[in-house]
């Protein structure tokens, strides 16, 4: 099982061996390759819509195509994107961080991979098969329920495979935090990137269920004759929209919250300090998590809610401000005094701290019921979730996949080319999306397929459309950059940044037990207290000893497959339904298979890890 | 060490919390139960915004049958207290009569189901009351049918952990599944609880 | 010898188990039979046609003590090593909450 063997091993046993892997650390390598294919196929979708809004009267696609590219970018950035993206850091991270050899699930973690992977499959199949959804990513009804072709079929039925497997995965990781810490983890001794992906999977838990039973609700409305959204037979199209943003307003805590923990590992390494009010981040977290969930309806204050229900939903939303406001001043103080090294990382942080607080403080615009009348549905809007998402989720999964590739890997990106990408991609998305503010406030309405000409709005388009250049050229960088590190190969040491935390304390990559013995934790910053107080190794916690590790296996692909086959049945019908009967069958009989059959696992003998020398890096 | 778990008798108390992968199941089961609170919420927030959408379509009060209800609420509450009897004697490490107090529970669920099948049949043949009838029945027909599949899946669920485990006894590799399975049986019936006030005693209200 | 008090001790440990469980069953038949009486008051209410206003909010009272019920009695929440199922089937119940408060409230507004 040495990762020489591997190495040499062919094409084929690679791809088995991913195909049927429980380990997080592998997992963690197929969302990172999932999540990046489909964060590079929403950039292209990204670029086709800024090119058509180069000057004004484009017709370089046509309104159809445009309304389709528009769903599907929004869409598979959220749940095809950052999602697997954020996941793919939580699996490589997360369990090394609390001194877990693995996560409570394994099989169900495997599945949670497979599952977004087919749903996202399925979501793009749309393509071919007469057009993808062209509702917007809210897919707001009643409009979803006149698109005419499939498209928002294939969005409902691959978001609701795509969704169970968040879910799972949400579960997973909760469990992995509350039962499998090492002796010593108290709660208030975990990394803040740890809590902050702990309460994030807390908001999956909460969250999903919403989205479930919308895309249920929709699923019927569209295919089996429901009425839930039809005014004519008594339905209410206001049901959707409360159900999506139930789901929806947690779903961006969900992005951003384990964002800020990787900005809150990367900022007290490289400053050379421990953070700053850890336990009132770890509050703060909570409490942006509570509030998450009674903002949602601060995305619909034009419905026609009555004055009363929006006044509480705006004053919950700006409260809001305050935990994120502890957040970032806490990073401030962390910074101030410190010693600080501009790392990639580091660099990183400094662009997402002012960028993210220009995203709040539009949101705070956004969040007053009476202004948010003229911003609603403008390119205010836009600009405001992208500083957001982009300025926090999307810098914060680069600035984590950055610092946390030698782990991963073993290797080191370059440096050089690390700082290149990240120029280019933040100049770039300034350029894109700060005057995006302005257009807005001109009053452009965001989805447009045109604008007309003379009205103001060229030049700021224009200069968006160049900026977004700016971040593909910055993404284009980073990629050539992750080829030829791999290429290369170089190994680096098990803690090349002279880091805090106790997932340096092991070789990278890690062995696929993790932790050869159980490591004893005395404080905050693990592997810092024993390189101040000891000789800068974790001490055991038990003696070596034989581990117990799960079985491989495939059946995490056979479940995921089946659905992935009967959400033709269910869409086609007729004939097709002959589709899910294989889907179903297909899925339950593996349900049925994985439920009977022992899997109690097998162990590493204490023997063969003696061989293997003492498990630490070094 | 690893077959250890396999070996039936002498269980110490507690025995689906025994082991680190019974006690990941355990609270991963209950977290799970956590979500389908909101699940069950979200429909039934969908159907009471929609019970008064009847449109031309039979209302609540006009179709719905008390006796039956009562019938169907008695049963699922019994199967409830026999699956408690049944996890009484898995910890009194008495596999033999768990069996027997799941293998009422599951023919109580039948009972349950049947009676659900034969209250739908009964609804579209007498009443007209289809699921497009109106917005208030396709809310109606999701948010039963949606405990009803519950219900369908922990019958599956339970029957194939009888048949499974008929002859090798409980072991602490078992057990845990057994103990979840069992939540799951009352957390239907928590669900069931809700049905029966706020669709058919509410709905007969009016 | 060792063996001897060892046995003997876990014929005790047993014992003590098992009234332990016989104690916690009488507790939960007796839970059952309140449930059943609930339900018949409930269902009773709602046949005699008593006014609405009245019958609505005691018959919601009954349904969520019933639920209490299953999840202490039945599903043994209060018990120790249940601290976090509590602490999420109360975070999940305050979600519902919020959910059904806005469905049933605001949306015909």
């Amino acid at each position: 099982m040495s990762t020489t063997a591997e190495n040499k091993a062919g094409f084929g046993s690679v791809l088995w061996d991913y195909l049927t892997t429980v380990d997080h650390k592998k997992i963690a390598i197929l969302y990172l390759i999932g999540g990046l294919f489909f964060f590079i196929l929403g950039g292209l979708q990204a670029m086709l819509i800024r090119i058509q809004l180069i000057a004004p009267d484009n017709e370089f696609i046509s309104a159809q195509f445009y309304n389709e590219v528009l769903t599907m970018h929004g869409t598979t950035m959220i749940f095809l994107a950052a999602m697997p993206l954020i996941f793919a850091l939580m699996n490589a991270v997360l369990p090394l961080q609390i001194g877990a050899r693995d996560v409570a699930f394994p099989f169900i973690n495997s599945l949670g991979f497979w599952l977004f992977f087919f749903g996202g499959i399925f979501l793009n199949v749309s393509w071919f098969a007469g057009g993808a959804p062209d509702v917007g990513w809210t897919a707001y009804a009643p409009l979803s329920l006149f698109s005419e072709s499939h498209g928002v079929d294939y969005y409902a039925i691959g978001l609701q495979i795509a969704g169970f497997g968040t879910l799972m995965g949400g579960i997973n990781f909760i469990v992995t935090v509350v039962n499998m810490r090492a002796p010593g983890m108290t709660y208030m001794r975990m990394p803040l990137f740890t809590w902050t992906s702990f309460i994030a999977s807390v908001l999956i838990l909460f969250a999903f269920p919403a989205l479930t039973v919308g895309l249920f609700l929709l699923t019927f409305d569209r295919l089996f004759g429901g009425n839930f959204f039809d005014p004519e037979m008594g339905g209410n199209v206001i049901i959707w929209e409360h159900l999506f943003w139930i789901f929806g307003h947690p779903e961006v805590y969900i992005l951003i919250l384990p964002a800020f923990g990787v900005f809150s590992e990367i900022i007290p390494t490289f400053s050379k300090k421990r953070l700053f009010g850890y336990s009132s981040m770890v509050f703060a977290t909570i409490l942006i998590a509570f509030l998450g969930f009674m903002v949602w309806a601060h995305h619909m204050f034009t419905v026609g809610l009555g004055p009363i229900a929006n006044s509480i939903f705006a004053v919950a939303t700006m409260a809001i401000a305050v935990p994120t406001g502890i957040k970032i001043f806490n990073w401030l103080f962390t910074m101030w005094g410190g010693n600080i090294r501009l790392t990639s990382p580091m660099v990183i942080a400094l662009g997402f701290v002012p960028t993210f607080t220009i995203g709040g403080m539009t949101g705070v615009m956004l969040a007053s019921a009476a202004a948010d009348f003229q911003y609603h549905d403008t390119y205010f809007v836009v600009a405001h979730f992208h500083y957001v998402i982009v300025g926090g989720t999307v810098l914060g999964i680069f600035a984590g996949i950055i610092y946390w590739w030698p782990k991963m890997f073993g290797t080191m990106l370059n440096e050089k080319l690390n700082h290149w990408f990240f120029w280019l991609f933040f100049i770039g998305f300034h350029l894109t999306f700060f005057f995006q503010h302005f257009l807005g406030l001109m009053g452009m309405p965001r989805r447009y397929w045109k604008f007309l000409p003379d009205q103001g709005l060229d030049l700021f388009n224009l200069i968006s459309t160049i900026g977004a250049f700016g971040m593909a050229i910055g993404t284009i960088i980073f990629l050539v950059n992750v080829v030829m590190t791999q290429m290369k190969g170089e190994k680096v040491s098990g803690d090349p940044w002279d880091a805090r935390t106790l997932e340096w304390a092991i070789p990278s990559p890690p062995p696929f037990y993790n932790f050869k013995q159980e490591p004893l934790v005395r404080g905050l910053d693990a592997l810092w207290v024993e390189k101040m107080q000891g000789n800068g190794k974790i001490q055991p916690a038990e003696p070596l000893g034989d581990i117990h590790m799960p079985n491989r296996t495939f059946v995490p692909f056979v479940i995921s497959l089946g659905l992935f086959i009967a959400g033709f049945g269910v869409m086609y019908q007729g004939a097709m339904w002959i589709l899910a009967g294989i889907g179903f069958a297909t899925t339950f009989g593996a349900m049925l298979y994985r439920s009977l059959k022992d899997d109690i696992g097998y162990h590493v003998h204490k023997e063969e890890l003696e061989e293997e020398g003492d498990g630490s890096n070094g | 060490m690893a077959e250890d778990v396999l070996k039936s008798g002498n269980l110490p108390e507690n025995p689906e919390r025994a082991t680190l992968e019974g006690r990941n199941k355990f609270m991963g089961f209950w977290f799970f139960l956590g979500g389908e609170v909101v699940l069950f919420a979200s429909l039934f927030g969908t159907y009471l915004a929609l019970r008064n959408s009847t449109v031309d379509g039979p209302t609540g009060q006009e179709i719905f049958g008390l006796g039956l209800v009562f019938l169907m609420t008695v049963i699922l509450l019994t199967s409830s207290l026999t699956s408690v009897y049944a996890m009484y004697h898995m910890k009194n490490n008495d596999f033999k009569k768990m069996q027997l107090w799941l293998g009422i529970t599951v023919l109580l669920g039948f009972a349950f189901l049947g009676l659900e099948i034969y209250e739908f049949v009964h609804y579209v043949n007498d009443y007209g009351f289809g699921f497009s009838t109106s917005a208030f029945s396709t809310a109606f027909y999701t948010l039963v049918g949606f405990h009803g599949a519950h219900v369908a899946f922990g019958l599956l669920w339970i029957i194939s952990l009888m048949i499974r485990n008929r002859k090798r006894g409980l072991n602490l590799y078992n057990a845990p599944k057994f103990y979840i399975a069992s939540l799951y049986w009352h957390f239907i019936d928590v669900v069931w609880v809700f049905i029966f006030t706020v669709v058919y005693l509410m709905g007969k209200v009016g | 010898m060792a063996d001897n008090t060892n046995s003997a001790n876990q014929t005790q440990k047993k014992q003590f188990y098992k009234k332990k469980h016989r104690e916690q069953m009488k507790h939960q038949v007796i839970t059952f039979a309140m449930m059943i009486a609930f339900t018949m008051l409930a269902f009773g209410l709602v046949m005699a046609e008593v006014d609405a206003m009245f019958t609505v909010p005691i018959i919601l009272v009954l349904a969520a003590v019933q639920v209490l019920f299953q999840l202490y009695y039945f599903m043994h929440m209060a018990e120790e090593g249940h601290e976090w199922p509590a602490a999420m089937i109360y975070s999940g119940v305050f979600a519902a909450v919020l959910t059904i408060l806005a469905l049933t409230i605001i949306v015909w507004w």
